[in-house]
């Protein structure tokens, strides 16, 4: 026993498949908090009916992907067909294994980490063409074509923002780039007096581009091409694409955070004094007041068990809380505290997008892409490496 | 030394079979897609050479940028009319010249043996306590003993890129 549980592979092993098995449920929780937030943007409640505030909404939704009917058109390749949304799922997944969760937390540190990373999605994207071009309709291909041609332009300035941070980081290595920021004592986005800044912004343009989300969601656009790639998707099928979607998400908003945002690191990770009051009073505060908040829902929901649910859901908030509280827990947690809290405002700002900028057109797009992004993405590395190598 | 052996027959077979498959599929899609799978099984051979910056660079550069072109143009043509025509056109002795001059180099070789040939000196190994990695070898040996074939390249690409920009461009008062 004690031999198996020192091997090498015993603690990746866990990891990936704890990975496995929460993400689906991470994401259907994203997607409700898309939904509400998105709600609260447009004066409206969001989903209300399953569960209290419709905390049971993403349960719900996964049963009805599971049971409903797996079609597939009769001119389809159906080996295609079924093949791709299980490419764009399988590589969305696998990117996780280089993403640094904490310093303690994650499934392997190889020496070319964030390649992996981009070589991992720039398959994904062959899991949307395939499925739109075996779909057998022309609102498929449409997608499948619009999202070949957006990804491969916006690929470029996503890639120029990556080597203008490694750059910096001098690594490729994910846990050596989130080192690098704690022994430089600033996060990457801010190093080079300021003028990371640039490809920090041009990386969260290119990347809500490269996740196909609002304003660049052309090869999904409603109301022009019913749903581009997956139109006839349904059922379980559909509900991969979708997990892939929000796996890519995630996957992109955990390397903007690793590679621009400090990683693991709290803010000012090298002032001591800052350290109570961010690792501990920060985080219990935080938690308490999640409670706070489910506890007076608690009070305000009317029928039993949705009493009930509010009722546990308080209580392991302040559970959480309470974790933070013992010194020992708290290092273990720390890292992945901050890690995901990032990664979550960014993914909170992804959906902020969504709800206030109109959909762009398909020549603004290219435009934005060639005309802007990849001249500005240039440049910044240039400036970024003369000013590198003066001060260095 | 043995996970090694096994992983290199696998990647073997993947390429050799996927190579095959590419050629005599019908539909230009499925050739397109068992391509795809060769590519990925080249990356996997330099994985196990430890050229792990060239094996990102294999999947980033075919897979995600060629493949991906490939697929576009591809999806544009009407699969129905492509697959009826004949696969393999009247260059019967064209292709028997090769395999003859293949075959023959590649006798030439086993016969000899590897210690024969000196395709490239193995990087000799890093000194102890100094961290090099794969990237920064390959940027080392490109930057400095391959330069000019490198800018070459460069060069090379950017002239087809114009020439393609000039063919695709409408000329005023052509039509």
């Amino acid at each position: 026993m004690e031999e198996i549980l020192n091997s090498p592979y015993v603690f990746p092993a866990i990891a990936t498949a704890l990975i496995i098995a929460v993400f689906p449920l991470v994401a259907g929780y994203i997607v409700l908090a898309e939904r509400k937030v998105l709600a609260d943007f447009q004066v409206r409640l969001g989903p209300m009916r399953v569960g209290p505030y419709g905390f049971l909404q993403p349960l719900a939704d996964a049963v009805k992907l599971l049971l409903k009917e797996d079609i597939i058109p009769a001119a389809a390749d159906t080996w295609i067909f079924w093949g791709a949304p299980v490419l764009s799922t399988f590589t969305a997944l696998t990117a996780f294994a280089v993403m640094p969760f904490s310093d303690r937390f994650y499934v392997a540190d190889v020496n070319i980490g964030i390649l992996f990373i981009l070589a991992m999605s720039s398959i994904g994207i062959l899991g949307l063409i395939l499925g739109g071009w075996s779909s057998n309709s022309k609102y498929s291909l449409l997608g499948a074509l619009r999202s070949a041609a957006q990804m491969v332009s916006y690929e470029v300035p996503l890639g120029f923002a990556i080597v203008t941070a490694l750059m910096v980081a001098q690594t490729l290595s994910m846990q050596g780039i989130v080192q690098a920021q704690y022994d430089k004592g600033i996060w990457i986005a801010f190093s080079n007096y300021g003028l990371m800044l640039i490809p920090t912004a041009l990386f969260i343009i290119a990347g809500v581009a490269e996740t196909n989300r609002a304003p660049f969601d052309l090869p999904e656009a409603e109301s022009e091409i019913v749903a581009g790639f997956h139109t006839e998707y349904s059922g379980f099928r559909f509900a991969l694409y979708f997990l892939a979607e929000y796996a890519s998400i995630f996957v992109l908003c955990g390397v903007a955070v690793t590679v621009f945002f400090g990683g693991w690191l709290r803010p000012f990770a090298n002032v001591g004094f800052l350290e109570v009051p961010l690792n501990v009073i920060f985080p219990i505060l935080l938690f308490l007041l999640i409670g706070g908040g489910c506890g007076v829902g608690t009070m305000r929901v009317s029928q039993a068990y949705e009493k009930g649910i509010m009722a546990v859901l308080t209580l392991a908030m302040l559970l959480v809380a309470a974790l933070f509280a013992i010194p020992a827990v708290n290092v273990l947690i720390i890292g992945f505290f901050w890690f995901l809290f990032k990664v979550l405002i960014l993914i909170y700002m992804f959906i902020w997008f969504r709800g206030t900028f109109p959909r762009f057109r398909y020549d603004q797009l290219m435009q934005l892409g060639w005309r802007y992004l990849i001249p500005i993405s240039m440049g910044g590395l240039v400036v970024n490496g003369v000013v590198l190598l003066l001060t260095s | 030394m043995q996970l090694d052996s096994i992983l290199f027959y696998l990647f073997a077979v993947q390429i050799l079979f996927s190579a095959l498959m590419t050629i005599t599929r019908r539909n230009v899609v499925h050739s397109a897609v068992w391509l795809i799978g060769a590519l990925l099984g080249v990356a996997g051979i330099y994985l196990l050479q430890g050229a792990e910056f060239l094996a990102g660079v294999q999947v980033i550069v075919y897979i995600g940028g060629i493949m991906v072109l490939f697929l576009f143009v591809i999806m544009l043509v009407p699969i129905s009319e492509e697959s009826k025509q004949r696969r393999f056109a009247s260059q019967k002795w064209v292709v028997l010249a090769v395999i003859v001059v293949l075959t023959g180099q590649l006798g030439y070789f086993f016969s000899k043996g590897s210690g024969e040939f000196r395709i490239a000196d193995p990087t000799p190994p890093p000194e102890i306590g100094v961290v090099t990695t794969n990237t920064e070898q390959v940027a080392q040996v490109l930057f400095s003993e391959y330069l000019l074939p490198f800018e070459l390249a460069s060069i090379l690409l950017l002239v087809a890129m114009i020439g393609a920009i000039v063919m695709a461009k409408v000329r005023p008062g052509a039509e």
